[in-house]
């Protein structure tokens, strides 16, 4: 990753941030479906990065959302493990050729198919632990499932919403 | 040894991340009892004042609904402040100090709030500097809102409500029978009131005030409406689903009451050896 990336990849971080701390607080689509649009930066880190440095990262955000919504922890743990899991879901997906050096997991580069099976079951597994968490001990196990899916679903509508306006496609080979 | 070494250091992401959970749920632990002291929340300075610049532009497009309650609340005062003046041929007692005032009023902002979670917290444009205190109650021109958590100098941040954590001393007003609102959450205008025994009248559409027992809350400040009286389910107790009459969605001007009186209080009930939850 260059310093350019670098760059962009911390823009793209507070921006993604911003959003999720004012707009997307109370918002749940018929009681249900929360979206957690900030992943799409969890999800957008390039493919060479190391496990370590990648559940460094994806604490820290998630800590600094829960900062905000005093639900100190619980963005944390779940973005925590939605990056452990990333490094061994992308060696399942791996297409026969291997993975270039400097590809980015975005829609653009891979197009929509891998995209969505990219990231469709880490966003799952994210909002499985998400909500177990906040529900630990008053909801039944099919409300978490039932909130865990439609978010899933939500959130991966507005992370290709996101990508398909605001992520620039690479010229050339 | 040097292989041992290799082999954790082969392991390093795994228990990285295994650290790393721990350490968040140890912060979530730490962070939901309703009495705990919270290291970083929105009550920081920074956190607080991106908040606030967000319920600033919010607030404006609610000024009217705000303005129309506040009104309300003022004619509602001022009918009851008719009846306390002294007429000037009367003639004027000293209240004993049991009657004096028990009790003090401050007003602060709402700059954030969620009601869509299992524990579901408020942020306040007030703090240490203001005058409020872990403890007190908050609540709105329409009933109570929840708690005051932890304070920082210009910011506070309450437990709402609507969090399974909280439970709120209240009588059902026309029986008197004692009970405990807590939020089973899952909708946002009802709740459900703990420990009324079967063998209490309550009817469907009888008010729940404050009791005024736990000394965070004065008597008499509306809570809900009962909507359903269930028989079924524990053999001791009544389960009784209530409709709350603060809309939790717009709340954004508060009071928050103090009791001058808790110290005492507390200290009373030590000596009697009296454990107060609230």
């Amino acid at each position: 990753m260059n310093f350019r990336n670098l760059i962009s990849f911390i823009l793209l971080i507070l921006i993604l941030g911003l959003f999720q701390i004012l707009f997307l607080k109370n918002l749940a689509l018929f009681g249900i479906a929360f979206c957690f649009v900030y992943l799409v930066g969890i999800l957008s880190i390039p493919l060479q990065i190391r496990a370590v440095p990648l559940l460094l990262i994806s604490f820290g955000i998630g800590l600094i959302i829960d900062v905000f919504y005093d639900t100190l922890g619980l963005n944390a743990a779940a973005a925590t493990f939605l990056a452990f899991l990333r490094p061994y879901w992308l060696k399942i997906l791996r297409p026969n050729g291997g993975y270039d050096d400097s590809t980015q997991p975005t829609l653009q580069e891979m197009g929509i198919g891998w995209f969505i099976s990219y990231s469709l079951p880490l966003i799952f597994a994210f909002c499985l632990i998400f909500f177990i968490a906040d529900q630990w001990g008053t909801g039944t196990f099919i409300g978490v499932v039932n909130k865990s899916l439609f978010s899933s679903i939500f959130t991966l509508v507005l992370a290709i919403i996101v990508q398909l306006l605001f992520f620039k496609r690479r010229r050339g080979i | 040894m040097l292989r041992i070494l290799q082999f954790l250091y082969s392991l390093r992401s795994f228990l990285l991340f295994v650290l790393l959970e721990v350490l968040a749920i140890w912060l979530l632990v730490a962070n939901n009892s309703p009495q705990g002291a919270a290291f970083f929340n929105s009550s920081t300075s920074m956190v607080g004042s991106i908040l606030e610049t967000q319920s600033d532009v919010r607030d404006f497009f609610s000024l009217a609904e705000a303005n129309e309650a506040l009104v309300g609340e003022n004619s509602r005062l001022m009918e009851q402040l008719k009846s306390l003046k002294t007429d000037p041929d009367s003639v004027e007692l000293t209240l004993d100090s049991a009657l004096s005032s028990q009790f003090e009023f401050l007003g602060a902002r709402v700059i954030s709030n969620s009601l869509r979670y299992a524990q579901n917290h408020l942020t306040l444009n007030k703090g240490s500097e203001q005058g409020v205190k872990p403890g007190m109650g908050i609540f709105n021109e329409s009933g109570v809102v929840g708690r005051v958590k932890s304070v920082s100098k210009n910011y506070s941040v309450g437990i709402s409500l609507l969090n399974n954590d909280l439970l709120i001393s209240s009588i059902i007003k026309s029986t008197g029978d004692f009970g405990s609102i807590n939020w089973d959450g899952k909708n946002s205008q009802t709740a459900k009131l703990l420990y009324v025994p079967r063998h209490v009248n309550a009817q469907v559409g009888d008010t729940i005030v404050t009791s005024g027992y736990s000394a965070v809350f004065p008597r008499n400040i509306n809570i809900g409406v009962i909507s359903n009286v269930i028989q079924s389910g524990d053999p001791n107790y009544l389960d009784i689903e209530v409709a709350l009459t603060t809309d939790f969605s717009k709340v954004s001007y508060v009071y928050l009451v103090e009791n001058t009186e808790i110290e005492e209080l507390d200290s009373l009930y030590q000596q009697s050896e009296i454990t107060n939850e609230f």
